[in-house]
């Protein structure tokens, strides 16, 4: 038989069951959507994340005080301190030669007021190279410019929340605001972030980080931003910095360093096990589909089977019998899947549409695994309908009216 | 052409088993033409099945132009069948969603013929029958005696030697019957060998020779005028 002789009889034998056909379509294509759907949800979840990350700097290396991995050896006693990472610590590392940008930070809250309105916030100490390293938007004014970082200049940048309750509608700019038990002039006000990792930028109070840390009266840095230059130099940093401050610190090797690369893997691990979770549970619809295919192949065995019986009495062999009717399933179960690629493409851009922030988008080897998987259970169900098609005896077959 | 030596069908229904065909010894030459005829039951279409390749014998020995085919593999069977055996059933069996041309085309199409020599044939045969018009008509479009005249171009156009008709008439008026009957005869006119089941005495005596089947076994066998 011709190619296009069976691709011409698989049709019109399809057209000729018109709601059987549509029954099939519409099941594959929903397992096939499904499929698309939810993995281009997971996958803009993770790339989501990812983009989070990566807008920061993947170079990226925090470090800590305090030691977090154990090395053996008794374990630290119950409310030691780890020792102090300070302000100074944080500048020398300003001398490694990795080292593009250093920023340290110091946490704290602490009440700030204008006149009689007042309200707590998280006071960031912090200098003006952590506007570069988080990529920070301002909206009004300039960032903190503390030349010298030991210096405590009297100014902050107020998030967007924190301007509008303390000032409503008019200027803040130039204004002087109390903190704590300390005056300060607003330079800047934040804009709205597009990278926000989590940490509500618009309820924060950005300060010179000596000024914090005279206002907090402490004497360690809550952690250090390190942007790294390049990223092939981010492991030869971090060694670098563990070494630098174990030599200010009398040998101890009392800090934790981090490379943001470490979280961001983890982070992929677990979003991408996610999505391969729930497109495994959408390939269920698809075998779904698939056993569907095989019923209704089943019935259309039964439906036709004078007409075997006939192409039998043709001269059709088995075989082609066989090739017949698994190309009816093949067609079935690849227009469904081709129908259901549209409709869940078009899912995923509405979903994008609808949340522009989130890149949502299946990724290619979920649409091909779809359509192969699609493709795949609909001759293999269909396989059993078309051999029982090819071994039907034509003298009982002819004999039904 | 055609010989039949000893050959037996028995059926197994539960327990029982029925005895179709009893010892048929049987030799066709090209260009007869055969009515079959018997009671109901008696096992006439169980031998057209035979002798078309739908059915294999329980015992015997069936050579179709000097071939022993009751050995042959169902691939085999089916390219013999295809090339050598046409079929005209009681109830036409046209495939609904196809036109005539198309019905007409379906052995040419299962072989593997190109569609401009299947439209040529396909054109041809259907001016034999006098449906030329109709060709593009689905079967529920035709009346009963125009679809069996598909049916019998459907069978002819693969140019076998062997007719086997089944009641071809069985479901027709005695109008359209007639027409049927001499579209069959005008093809054994050109040498084909025609075998026609019937209940009809008046077709069993149109036909050169008239084989009577009882229970299985052949009563009568007459040549006739
Ligand atoms: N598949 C089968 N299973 C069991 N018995 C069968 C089968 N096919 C035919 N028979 C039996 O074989 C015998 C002959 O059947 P067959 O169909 O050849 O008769 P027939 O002469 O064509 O009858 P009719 O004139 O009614 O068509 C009958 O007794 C029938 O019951
Ligand atoms: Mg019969």
């Amino acid at each position: 038989m011709i190619v296009t002789d069976v691709i011409a009889f698989t049709v019109r034998s399809l057209q000729g069951f018109r709601l059987r056909t549509a029954l099939m379509l519409v099941a594959m294509a929903i397992g096939v959507a499904a499929v698309i759907v939810l993995t281009a949800l997971g996958e803009g979840a993770r790339r989501f994340v990812a983009d989070q990350f990566s807008a920061l700097g993947t170079h990226l290396l925090i470090v800590l005080p305090g030691r977090s991995e154990t090395t053996g050896g008794p374990p630290p006693l119950l409310g030691e301190t780890p020792r102090n990472l300070t302000l100074d610590d944080a500048l020398a590392l300003r001398r490694l030669a990795g080292v593009r940008r250093v920023a340290p930070i110091s946490l704290g809250n602490a009440d700030i007021s204008v006149g009689r309105r007042q309200r707590e916030v998280l006071i960031v100490g912090t200098n003006e190279e952590y506007q570069h390293v988080r990529q920070l938007l301002i909206g009004q004014g300039r960032f903190l410019a503390t030349p010298d970082p030991r210096r405590l200049s009297p100014e902050c940048v107020l998030g967007t929340e924190v301007r509008r309750e303390l000032f409503g509608p008019t200027l803040a700019l130039g204004r002087w605001v109390r903190l704590g038990e300390r005056r300060c002039r607003v330079v800047g006000v934040l804009g709205t972030q597009q990278h926000s990792l989590g940490v509500a930028m618009d309820e924060i109070v950005l300060v010179p980080v000596a000024f914090a840390l005279t206002l907090f009266n402490k004497e360690s840095l809550f952690r250090v931003l390190v942007e790294v230059r390049s990223r092939d130099r981010v492991k030869q940093t971090e060694q670098g910095i563990r070494d630098l401050i174990r030599a200010r610190h009398d040998g101890e090797d009392d800090v934790t360093v981090i490379a943001q690369d470490a979280v961001l893997a983890t982070f992929d691990k677990v979003l991408r096990a996610l999505t391969f979770a729930v497109a495994g549970i959408a390939a269920i619809a698809l075998a779904v589909a698939g056993v569907l295919i095989m019923n209704v192949m089943l019935i259309a065995v039964t439906q036709r089977t004078a007409e075997i019986g006939l192409l039998k009495a043709l001269g059709a062999p088995a075989r082609q019998i066989t090739m017949l009717f698994v190309s009816e399933a093949a067609a079935l179960s690849l227009t469904g899947a081709v129908v259901g690629l549209a409709v869940g493409q078009l899912g995923s851009w509405i979903m994008a549409r609808t949340y522009p922030d989130v890149p949502i988008g299946a990724p290619a080897w979920a649409v091909w695994a779809a359509l192969g998987v699609a493709l795949a259970t609909g001759i293999l169900f269909g396989i059993l309908p078309a051999r029982r098609a090819a071994r039907l005896d034509p003298v009982s077959a002819l004999s039904r009216r | 052409m055609i010989r039949l030596e000893g050959i037996c069908r028995d059926f197994a229904v539960g327990e029982q088993t029925v005895h179709a065909l009893r010892r048929i010894n049987l030799s066709v030459h090209s260009g007869e033409y055969i009515a079959v005829m018997g009671p109901s039951g008696s096992g006439k279409s169980t031998l057209l099945n035979i002798i078309g390749l739908l059915d294999r014998p329980t015992a015997g020995v069936f050579l179709l132009a000097d071939q022993d085919v009751t050995g042959l593999s169902d691939n085999e069977i089916a390219s013999v069948r295809r090339d050598q055996i046409g079929f005209v059933f009681q109830f036409f069996h046209l495939v609904p969603r196809l036109s005539a041309a198309e019905n007409i085309a379906l052995p040419m199409t299962l072989a593997g013929v190109q569609p401009t020599e299947r439209k040529r044939r396909v054109t041809a045969v259907l001016a034999e029958i006098g449906l030329a018009e109709r060709s593009h008509h689905r079967p529920d479009q035709l009346s009963g005696g125009q679809r069996q005249r598909v049916a019998i171009a459907r069978a002819m156009v693969m140019e076998p030697s062997i007719i086997l008709a089944d009641e071809p008439t069985g479901n027709l008026d005695s109008k359209s019957g007639q027409d049927v009957l001499r579209i069959l005869e005008r093809l054994n006119d050109q040498g084909i060998i025609l075998i026609i089941v019937t209940h009809n005495a008046e077709i069993g005596d149109r036909a050169r020779r008239s084989i009577r089947i009882v229970d299985g076994a052949i009563e009568s066998d007459v040549q006739q005028r």
